[in-house]
């Protein structure tokens, strides 16, 4: 348990050959099993944090590591089976149907050339199942609502059996109902010994979910660690350049500001 | 057309067990495929010998004339006619595909006024001769493919696809500004009628020998895009996206706009410009069969063939003189597009 699943060392990086360096020296480390949410202000970082941890972005200096093996030596297809990614939010323009659109997970388990099978389609519609959208395989992506399309979204990513689940703002867009449900499934998600790491602007969503934090300000990481001492007024006001208020109502945080 | 249209998009429309039990879905495309050969067949009978509109088949057996018609001049011209409608349809769909956005086709990215800029330009200051034209066509299609994703690599507004878009749009203006320029340079009496029949577009000139000199071209990347039509997909996705998929988004895709434009510059160097089977057929595959390309593609190959198929029937039957190939796309490609606008509102995002 003493390696992390996934580790930056002193990754520095930034957009074009001369563009304005996004990170200098970050050195962050995600142990399996644990849920860390990035908390930062618009333009911190995060999503490139994810990118780079996904693989998609290459560090220009320091080395990202995933189970100890430099992330750069990994096959695509290899990175597919271990790393989930959910997106923002994905706009495609075609109208599949849900089993359709669950199926294209399968594609790091496929040879370029080769089309997905009856096990496939197994796999599909259990990720379906998992995230509560069973018999809903024949329906139109197109008709779905923000929260059902994030929930089709996860069941992509749950196809490819990731140890690693990469969440952009998954709760960004969606009411109160469809968050608590979202978060009730990333629980159930860890307890079947997936690793998540989330982006999110809402502070009480890393405080009912994550077991640790990342705090990130104009590239750079404030502070990480597990969640009691990271969660403090200080902290987040640092975090935001606002003040910021960390309460406790009913034995739960709840962050107060403006 | 608008009957036919709204009860089969009835079925692509309809509930979940419907849509996606596969056996419907391979028999309706097997039933296409029938069809096309069907009207394959019946095409060759098909003409104003001896008189409009049919041949009867026995005559084949006794009228010497009557067989060299049909086997030296309207089977390769019925089979370019299939080959092209499939590559416009195929290329349209892959077009469409990775730039994530239903309202392109080839046209788009340079390669049809490319074409056209290169036809024009082997008329006036080269020669008239097929292949000189028609190589020429080939080599500026590629080169306004080229000028568009150059030029999009050098532009720093918008997404990728965006840029790609705006610099085929750049490019494709400055070929047609070329094209003009051509047109009135040439010389009125010969070389200006050559040129505008060029850019209507037509089968009329075709022979064994030229299909023969497009047929490897256009069949290979026919099934670059067939094999490849589940991963299609894959690359409508954004990039870091597909990248987590285990998809390599940028040689993929290059891959297949290849073959895609390939196929295109093929057709066009000997049919001309042959308009709005790339932008329809695409999705009116997708209406009937669904989005998912490992059924849309086949689907937009078929229709394409026999759309084109049915329309240069219908170019070289209806009048005495020929009607050129495009106009009769254009129009009835335009008023379908339409009619499948009018059902349905099209969503474009990116």
């Amino acid at each position: 348990m003493n390696t992390p699943l996934l580790a930056f060392r002193n990754v520095r990086f930034g957009y074009g050959a001369n563009g304005k360096a996004v990170f200098g020296e970050l050195t962050l480390e995600i142990a399996a099993g644990t849920v860390t949410a990035i908390l930062g202000p618009n333009g911190a970082g995060k999503t490139t944090l994810l990118h780079l941890a996904l693989g998609w972005l290459k560090p220009q200096g320091g080395q990202i590591t995933l189970r100890d093996r430099p992330l750069a030596d990994y096959g695509r297809g290899e990175l597919g089976r271990l790393i989930g990614l959910v997106p923002q939010s994905e706009h495609n323009p075609f109208e599949y149907s849900l089993l359709e659109y669950v199926l294209l997970g399968r594609a790091p388990y496929l040879k370029p050339l080769e089309m997905p099978g009856p096990e496939d389609v197994r796999i599909a519609r259990d990720a379906l199942a998992r995230v509560g959208l069973a018999g809903w395989e024949g329906r139109s992506i197109a008709r779905l609502s923000g929260g059902e399309r994030q929930l089709v979204l996860i069941a992509r990513a749950l196809t490819q059996g990731p140890r690693l689940l990469l969440l952009d703002e998954p709760t960004s867009h969606l009411d109160l109902g469809n968050k608590t449900r979202l978060l009730a499934l990333l629980r159930a998600l860890v307890g079947q010994s997936v690793t998540i790491v989330l982006t999110t602007h809402e502070p009480e969503v890393a405080a009912g979910l994550a077991t640790h934090l990342v705090l990130m300000r104009g590239g750079q990481v404030l502070e990480t660690g597990p969640l009691p001492d990271t969660f403090r007024s200080d902290r987040l006001s640092a975090t935001y350049g606002v003040p910021v208020e960390v309460a406790q109502v009913y034995g739960r945080q709840v962050v107060l500001w403006g | 057309m608008s009957p036919d249209v709204r009860g089969l998009a009835a079925v692509s429309t309809a509930p979940a067990a419907a849509r996606l039990a596969p056996r419907v879905r391979v028999d309706s495309l097997v039933w296409l495929g029938v069809l096309l050969l069907a009207a394959l067949a019946l095409s060759l009978f098909v003409g104003r010998y001896p008189a409009p509109p049919l041949l009867a088949p026995e005559r084949l057996l006794t009228d010497e004339l009557a067989q060299r018609l049909v086997l030296n001049l309207r089977l390769p011209r019925v089979l370019a006619a299939v080959l092209l409608g499939m590559s416009l349809a195929g290329a349209g769909t892959v077009l469409q595909m990775i730039l994530g956005n239903p309202l392109v086709e080839p046209g788009f990215l340079g390669v049809s006024q490319g074409a056209a800029f290169g036809a024009a330009l082997s008329i006036v200051f080269l020669s008239n001769v097929a292949w000189l034209v028609q190589g020429s066509a080939a080599f500026f299609a590629f080169a306004g493919l080229g000028l568009s994703y150059f030029l999009a690599h050098r532009l720093r507004y918008g997404g990728w696809v965006l840029r790609l878009v705006l610099a085929g749009i750049a490019v494709s203006a400055l070929f047609s500004a070329g094209v003009g320029m051509l047109k009135y340079v040439a010389d009125p009496l010969r070389q200006l009628p050559e040129i505008i029949f060029w850019l209507l577009g037509g089968l009329w000139s075709i022979t064994w020998p030229q299909l023969r000199a497009i047929l490897p071209v256009t069949l290979i990347a026919l099934f670059v895009m067939i094999r490849m039509r589940w991963r299609l997909n894959l690359l409508a996705l954004e990039d870091a996206t597909a990248f987590s998929l285990g998809v390599a988004p940028t040689r993929e895709r290059v891959l297949v706009l290849t073959a895609a434009v390939a196929a295109t510059a093929a057709v066009i160097s000997v049919a001309g410009m042959v308009g709005w089977i790339g932008l329809i057929m695409p999705h009116l595959a997708r209406r009937l069969y669904g989005s998912d390309s490992r059924r849309a593609l086949p689907a937009a190959l078929l229709l394409g063939g026999l759309f084109s198929l049915l329309c240069d029937d219908a170019a070289r039957t209806l009048l005495a003189g020929e009607i050129p190939l495009g106009i009769l796309t254009s129009l009835l490609g335009a008023a379908a597009f339409m009619a499948l606008m009018m059902k349905q509102p099209l969503h474009v995002s990116r």
